[in-house]
């Protein structure tokens, strides 16, 4: 009896060995340098989570097919600019696009999702249509993208934006929670219910556990692909508008790597790698390690190089422990 | 020299709770083709697998030419001169023809320090064996390029290189076209007028004839015995390999076929070696059986017309009306189900909640407002079908994975006994089921067939075949070969038309 028990234990701590340990340094941080937990670090988390946990919800779906996108950051670095060009202040000198009108602010995040959405598109036709690997297609649509954002923007850095389009970033309720934990309230609240309550969702888990056997149960697996591009490439174009807003300006390099921050953190989540599996709550607690894992490093005053080494290890743990579940299981 | 080259006397051999093997003899004479023969699950290949070594044989003896032997694994077998060209081969397609052959046994050389692969001596090599079997391939060309007798020629040069005297074939034709069957046979007598054993496992009567000096035939796990092929007829084959008595109990087919639903014309695959011009009319309230022996290709023509597969010509008409069917999306919305025969493969949704897996195929009945799904109507379905089917689970939230092979198939049942499709096409719908779970399979079917649903039932057990069938189709090489029903619905008649060509 006690063994059982103690091997039950043994198992929760492998299983959820990532999140124990990264507990275990917050904890640490946490009370050895007190700023961290103050509240306006906790706020300041929460909204540097948001914009992720949005990206990592979108490519949530293709993970769980079996797929993956990593055309995802360069499609937030593409939304912020293309945000921010039609944002900008009537009187802001060297204009992007000097005859642009001024459109309602919620107008450009429509225009822009829509554009995305026509890369998602094209990524979620490839990926099903023409058979190519989702990490290939999506590798090539991150170049693509990359590219065009560049000749949009001609290598010119925007700033000046409207203050509407700050406000809808910065702005916080009854000053002290902010509107981008709101959205990543709805963002969350909407994925749970598409994943938990809609045959889409259903469809989309099904195709992750036996793609052969999902379509031989009359799935349709090309539509249900494509649909999670096209829902991806919407989450990065409103993560890339906050994203914008949030800093006040965009350059082309905006949401570089933010794919595999994404994918990193939903597989620390426990999104399985070989589809089938994964909850919403599993992708924001994974973005949520992930996030106070860079803030603990930073507030202990590490070295930003050897930063990214530890968030290299972390990845790889966490995959590594993943797996483990998975081949523990057959 | 020896009488024979392979002797296995008294072989036995037990699974948990079945006796696959019992006191099995096999006696193969030097620089003679043996045809191995019986029913699907007679122990053929099991036989096979206790010579390699792969099982270890619970009783008997081996000897090879006259010399008694012990055999742990494949390797020792090679060693002692036996040599097998699986049914399913695994070849690396990628690489040359030469480096498939010596796999494992690369030559090599000095070069310094080092050892390296001597690519010269392994294509010379390769060549010459290549043309002592007049397959004048060059060894640097992609194994991929060949074809798959032209791969099989590679294994049984492989198998002759490596100094094998017998040589077994596990259903080698099963998918060739006619031509690479000749082509393959000109190999098998040439290396036989030279000395070579071959042991041909076949369930085609006709090449059996064509190729085979001696034959012998096995019947669930017993030897039968050995004949001359010259002294044995094609009845008396068929009737040794079935010569069995109905043990198995059915209920009663108390359903009456009412008019034809479906109506497959001239169906023809787009792969020359799988189904050809198949057309037969399935009709309401009845269950059409399939037979016919692995490789028939029923499973194939199944899938086509479920969507799953393509075809080059030939129509489907339900209820008169021509369909298009050109995806299993399109044969659902048609109201045809399928139960496939690979469970795991393209059955099972692994990682998923029995309940999802059950629901699957119908979600569509179960949204409300639109989009959202009505969780505790699909909870009350599958409990409604764990319950029906006595699937035994802990809750409905458990993993079909955690499941066992026989609950596996009922909860594949429970997901198309929901999606309630007036054709139920079921591939060996009983595969891997206990008995008390099979008569529960075979009541269930009874009973849809009586609501007026047609059912196609694919089985290769030929007892369950006429138990549970108002009809029956008989496949052989991938042609509807015939159709027997009521008194005519004997094994012996359905070997006959399985064994045709």
């Amino acid at each position: 009896m006690s063994n059982d028990k103690k091997f039950d234990a043994k198992k929760l701590l492998m299983d959820n060995g990532i999140i124990v340990l990264l507990a275990i340094l917050v904890i640490y941080v946490g009370i050895t340098v007190p700023t961290f937990r103050s509240v306006k670090n906790l706020w300041n988390l929460a909204i540097n989570a948001a914009p992720r946990v949005i990206i990592a919800l979108g490519v949530s779906g293709c993970l769980i097919t079996k797929g993956t996108d990593l055309s995802a950051g360069r499609q937030v670095g593409l939304a912020a600019c293309l945000a921010g060009a039609m944002l900008q202040k009537a009187e802001t000198s060297s204009k992007l696009w000097p005859s642009f009108p001024q459109l309602n602010v919620w107008i450009v995040l429509l225009i822009v999702i829509a554009i995305c959405c026509i890369f998602g598109l094209i990524n979620g036709v490839v990926i099903s249509y023409l058979n190519v690997p989702a990490f290939i297609g999506t590798l090539g649509m991150q170049l693509i993208v990359y590219g065009i954002v560049q000749v949009i923007t001609n290598n010119v850095p925007l700033g000046g934006y409207r203050q509407d389009y700050i406000t809808v970033a910065q702005g916080k309720i009854a000053g002290s929670v902010p509107f981008l934990f709101i959205y990543l309230i709805i963002a969350a609240a909407i994925f749970w219910f598409i994943y938990n309550y809609t045959r889409h969702g259903k469809y989309m888990y099904a195709i992750g556990g036996n793609e052969a056997a999902a379509e031989v149960s009359g799935v349709n697996v090309k539509k249900t692909k494509i649909i999670i591009y096209i829902t991806a490439a919407a989450m990065y174009a409103i993560a890339g508008f906050l994203l914008g807003g949030k800093s006040g300006g965009a350059s082309t390099a905006m949401g570089n790597g933010y794919e595999l921050e994404a994918i990193a953190a939903c597989t620390i989540g426990g999104v399985s790698v070989n589809g089938g599996i994964g909850k919403i709550s599993g992708v924001i607690i994974g973005v949520a390690v992930f996030e106070l894992l860079k803030s603990a490093l930073q507030f202990l005053g590490l070295n930003p190089s050897w930063q990214y080494v530890a968030q290299g290890v972390v990845i790889v743990i966490a995959i590594a422990l993943d797996i483990r579940k998975y081949i523990a299981k057959k | 020299m020896a009488e024979y080259r392979l002797e296995m006397r008294g072989v036995s051999k037990s699974f948990p709770g079945v006796k696959a093997l019992d006191q099995v003899n096999l006696k193969v004479r030097p620089g003679t083709v043996h045809a191995l023969m019986g029913e699907n699950g007679a122990g053929k290949s099991t036989l096979m697998k206790c010579l390699f070594g792969i099982y270890h044989m619970d009783e008997g003896e081996v000897y090879v030419d006259g010399e008694k032997v012990n055999i742990a694994n494949p390797d020792e077998a090679l060693h002692k001169g036996l040599a097998m060209v699986h049914q399913e081969l695994q070849p690396i397609p990628a690489r040359t023809i030469a480096e498939n052959m010596y796999l494992g046994r690369y030559p090599t050389k000095k070069c310094g320090p080092i050892q390296v692969i001597d690519h010269k001596t392994m294509n010379a090599e390769a060549k010459k064996w290549l043309e002592n079997v007049k397959m004048p391939f060059d060894p640097k060309s992609q194994l991929g390029s060949l074809s798959i007798s032209q791969m099989q020629s590679v294994e049984i040069a492989k198998a002759v290189s490596q100094e094998a005297r017998l040589i077994i074939l596990d259903e080698p034709t099963s998918s060739l076209t006619d031509n690479e069957v000749e082509a393959l046979f000109r190999i098998v007598r040439d290396l036989r007028d030279r000395g070579v054993s071959f042991v041909f496992i076949s369930h085609k009567m006709a090449e059996l004839r064509k190729i085979s000096d001696d034959i012998t035939i096995m019947r669930d796990g017993t030897y039968v015995g050995t004949w001359e092929m010259k002294n044995i007829t094609d009845d008396e084959i068929v009737k040794n390999m079935v010569g069995r008595e109905l043990t198995n109990i059915y209920p009663p087919l108390e359903n009456t076929p009412g008019e034809v639903v479906l109506e497959v014309n001239n169906f023809t695959s787009i792969h020359d070696n799988s189904f050809k011009d198949c057309s037969f009319k399935l009709r309401k309230g009845e269950i059409l059986g399939f037979g016919g022996l692995v490789g028939a290709q029923r499973t194939e023509l199944m899938e086509a017309i479920f969507g799953i597969r393509h075809i080059k010509s030939g129509e489907v008409k339900l209820n008169g009306k021509q369909l298009s069917i050109k995806r299993p999306q399109d044969a659902i919305n048609n109201g045809i189900g399928m139960i496939t025969e690979d469970r795991r493969g393209t059955g099972i949704l692994g990682c998923l909640s029995i309940a999802d897996n059950v629901s699957i195929a119908s979600l569509s009945q179960y949204v409300e407002a639109g989009v959202k799904l009505n969780k505790k109507k699909i909870e009350d379905l599958v409990q409604e079908n764990v319950k029906k089917l006595s699937i035994k689970t802990p809750s409905s939230k458990t993993l079909i994975q955690s499941l066992s092979g026989g609950n596996q198939q009922k909860v594949i049942i429970s997901r198309w006994l929901a999606n309630n499709p007036d054709i139920l096409i079921m591939d060996e719908p009983t595969r891997g089921i206990d008995v008390g779970a099979k008569y529960e399979i075979y009541q269930i079917m009874i009973q849809l067939a009586k609501q007026g649903k047609a059912i196609i039932m694919i089985s290769s057990e030929m007892p369950e075949l006429i138990g549970v069938s108002n009809r029956i189709m008989v496949m052989c090489n991938g042609r509807i070969t015939g159709e027997v029903s009521g008194d005519e619905a004997t094994q012996e008649n359905i070997m006959q038309y399985a064994t045709q060509f």
